[in-house]
């Protein structure tokens, strides 16, 4: 065992009330030579102000191209033990739902064959094992990943040009909003493009984040190339006698609810909540005031957006509006999802530039463009506007019937 | 024989074994729930079964000592069952009321607080920074650590805010942590031109990738000390890094002059007004390991400005689009510079063009 590291610097971010990241390091540099390691390397970016880690060379694990982010530090001789200090992102269960006996088998391996420490978990949504030698890397996936009688079985998630670990929401499991299975749609998709996950063959990374309703708690009308954000088609189902409840109990039903409601399809006389449905924009703020009065309708399924991305290459996106209303029952087996997605993968696949993310390439090709090579008729929701410049490239369609 | 038979392409276990038999049971059949006090809600099945969940706070690099104490508590009051947030909260799963105090006090006495439901400030998503990535222009542990100890009563409901708000960081441009529609973000940003090692370049990168990755075109090949390397147009680079991110021997790293940025006012859900950005309110603090009290400063100083100033459920960006960008500065004590005006692609999108202004 190398001798305890001296870090006066992180010692000071052992003060404070919120948990401290030093302290989770502490509790296993104690005994494993990895985590001492990495505590000295980041003392030592605390007095220079800057990183020593360096990029990943190519390192994973047979007949995978994902799922382990090689690291190496610059620093070998003063910190041996971080030498290659490489990242498994593990693929979480939907929605992040653990049994602790699961739970203390994943400590168990990653005890046994790397630094004890984790992200629960990494921004995509994976369990990540932080800092593994390259030499445990077969040894470690072939514990995860072997059949046992007593645990289930674990699989690397995605990294580089490939889809990425898709994550969803809480959805049905706890949450009254949920217009879909979320959990089971996560896992459809995961399981169904296990292919596309370990193999990196696109011209960037795509990701799939699942959102049960409009809060979008997984922000993936932000994060990901395809946003699946649950919403209704009928009415806003109304318990009046509990709206009053509200009204009555410290909730201004006007003010807080009608008033602050986007189109101002509601009103409230005291006893009624009339809603316009048709002017519904499906924001979700009346059902977050009050849940226990009003629900989402019945008629449920997701809006689809495509596109989303942070600012690297050509600047940050929100994803936009492709399919206004596509059914997500889980007896169709997301075919629709699947179709969609593959006729996405072929034309970005065949024609996106090297590191162009989808939402970058819909940019420079056009929405029009990419629509018709997709097979979708444009629909108005997708833009929140016409054109307003009159550069059109007219086709001979304008002069049929 | 190897110990273990590998399996490949088996994707992640299915979620079902891990849900509780409460969840098993009412799943997709939740009537409503209420946050019965700070950090701790209750849901109510169709069939009147609840379902108590404490929220904890967490650092998300965790050991698995602390992982296994999490395990030890939910075995205790939770039947072995818990989860994680999409903002690295942990959830413990509780049936029985009873169970709530004591693991509540548990948790806490074991320092990890209870919070961040509702109208409250919740974990602060963050990437790796100086704890394991290359091209980090901070850390990213260290700031959410120094930021979170300030704001810790916005988390437990000590203090009030308007409206939920969501703090993220990222240590570079990459954004990791997908930052750029939080009420705040925090981002690490470089601001020289990277240095090149010539010698190094053509053994390490391809030059075809490495032109291609500048998003201004700033990167031209050149012969340089005798080698085939490139050159940098240096009013063109807006140090992003990118070119680092393909190609190591272009050093984007700079321990002088890395910094953080603060930008405010964006959000992800639709409740209200429409999904936003973050724009850009304070464009560089320096990096002040191990404190950074200057980026923790004026953090508070944000949050504090909104709790004081904005109405009830108006989140940031709601708060600023009513009240407009120079009462905001004005507000916030900062000074407006030309680095707050866009110069990228849809930058004229966001020049004020009208003569509606407040005098």
């Amino acid at each position: 065992m190398t001798e305890k590291r001296k870090t006066p610097l992180l010692d000071e971010l052992e003060k404070g009330p919120w948990p401290s990241f030093v302290k989770e390091i502490k509790k296993e540099a104690g005994h494993n030579p990895m985590a001492n390691d990495v505590l000295g390397i980041l003392e030592r970016s605390y007095e220079e102000h800057i990183s020593h880690w360096k990029h990943g060379g190519i390192v994973g694990v047979m007949s995978y191209g994902g799922g382990v982010i090689g690291r190496y530090c610059d620093l070998p001789e003063d910190f041996p033990n971080v030498r290659e200090f490489h990242t498994y992102r593990v693929n979480q269960p939907s929605a992040w739902f653990y049994n602790t006996k699961s739970l203390r088998h994943l400590c168990d391996i990653w005890e046994k064959h790397g630094s004890g420490l984790t992200n629960m978990h990494g921004s995509t949504g994976d369990i990540v094992f932080l800092g593994g030698s390259t030499e445990s890397l077969e040894p470690c996936f072939a514990e995860l990943s072997a059949e046992k009688d007593e645990f289930p079985s674990f699989d690397l998630g995605g990294s580089g040009s490939n889809m990425r670990t898709p994550s969803c929401c809480v959805g049905p499991a706890r949450c009254e909003w949920a217009c879909y299975d979320t959990l089971d749609a996560c896992y459809n998709i995961t399981q169904s493009f296990q292919d596309e996950l370990h193999r990196p063959f696109f011209p960037y990374k795509y990701k799939f984040k699942f959102a049960g309703c409009p809060n979008d708690c997984v922000a993936s009308i932000a994060r990901s190339d395809c946003s699946v954000i649950g919403t209704w088609q009928d009415e806003i189902q109304v318990d009046n006698a509990k709206v009053a409840e509200y009204d009555k109990n410290g909730t201004d039903v006007q003010t807080e609810v009608c008033d602050l409601c986007p189109t101002k399809c509601m009103a409230w006389d005291g006893k009624t909540l009339d809603i316009d449905n048709s002017n519904c924009v499906r924001c979700m703020h009346c059902i977050n005031l009050m849940p226990k009065a009003l629900k989402p309708g019945t008629d449920r399924g997701a809006t689809i957006l495509i596109g989303s991305k942070a600012p690297i290459i050509g600047g940050a996106l929100l994803s936009s509006v492709f399919v206004p209303f596509l059914e997500m029952d889980p007896e169709s087996d997301y075919e629709d999802l699947k179709e969609l997605t593959e006729a996405i993968w072929d034309l970005w696949g065949e024609h996106g530039k090297n590191r162009e993310r989808v939402g970058e390439f819909i940019q420079r090709v056009g929405l029009s463009n990419f629509l018709e090579e997709i097979g979708l008729d444009p629909v108005p929701e997708m833009v929140m506007h016409p054109r307003t410049n009159p550069y059109i490239f007219f086709d001979d369609e304008i002069f049929e019937d | 024989m190897p110990e273990f038979e590998r399996q490949t392409d088996i994707g992640p276990p299915h979620y079902e074994q891990f849900l509780p038999e409460v969840i098993k049971k009412n799943y997709g059949k939740w009537d409503y729930h209420e946050i019965i006090k700070p950090g701790v809600m209750m849901h109510v099945a169709e069939s009147g079964d609840k379902l108590y969940t404490v929220r904890c706070a967490s650092p998300r690099l965790l050991a698995i000592t602390s992982i296994r104490k999490f395990c030890d508590i939910a075995d205790k009051y939770c039947d072995g069952h818990l989860r994680w947030t999409s903002r690295n909260n942990v959830e413990f799963l509780i049936t029985d009321e009873k169970n709530i105090d004591p693991l509540i006090k548990e948790v806490e006495d074991y320092g990890f607080p209870v919070g961040g439901l509702g109208a409250k400030l919740s974990n602060i998503v963050h990437t790796q920074g100086w704890v394991h990535c290359h091209s980090a222009a901070s850390d990213a542990s260290g700031v959410v650590k120094c930021v979170m100890d300030e704001l810790l009563p916005y988390f437990t409901g000590k203090k009030d805010l308007p409206a939920k708000m969501r703090v993220a960081y990222a240590c570079c441009l990459n954004m990791c942590g997908a930052v750029h529609c939080s009420d705040i973000a925090i981002l690490g940003v470089h601001t020289r031109v990277p240095v090149i090692e010539h010698q190094d370049l053509p053994k390490m990168c391809e030059l075809p990738n490495l032109i291609a990755s500048c998003p201004t075109g700033a990167i031209r090949p050149a012969t340089v000390e005798g080698v085939q390397s490139i050159e940098i147009i240096e009013e063109q680079c807006m140090y992003c890094g990118n070119c680092f991110t393909v190609c190591p021997a272009v050093k984007i790293n700079n321990s002088e002059t890395d910094g953080i940025s603060i930008w405010v006012g964006g959000k992800v859900s639709n409740s209200r007004v429409p999904p936003k950005f973050s724009k850009l309110a304070v464009p560089y603090l320096p990096n002040n390991p191990p404190r950074w009290p200057e980026v923790v400063e004026a953090v508070k100083n944000i949050v504090e400005t909104y709790a004081a100033n904005a109405r009830k459920h108006e989140r940031m960006g709601e708060w600023i689009d009513r009240i407009g960008w120079p009462k905001f500065f004005e507000l916030i004590g900062q000074d407006f510079t030309k680095y707050h005006i866009d110069d990228f692609t849809h930058a004229g999108e966001t020049y004020t063009r009208t003569a509606q202004l407040r005098h």
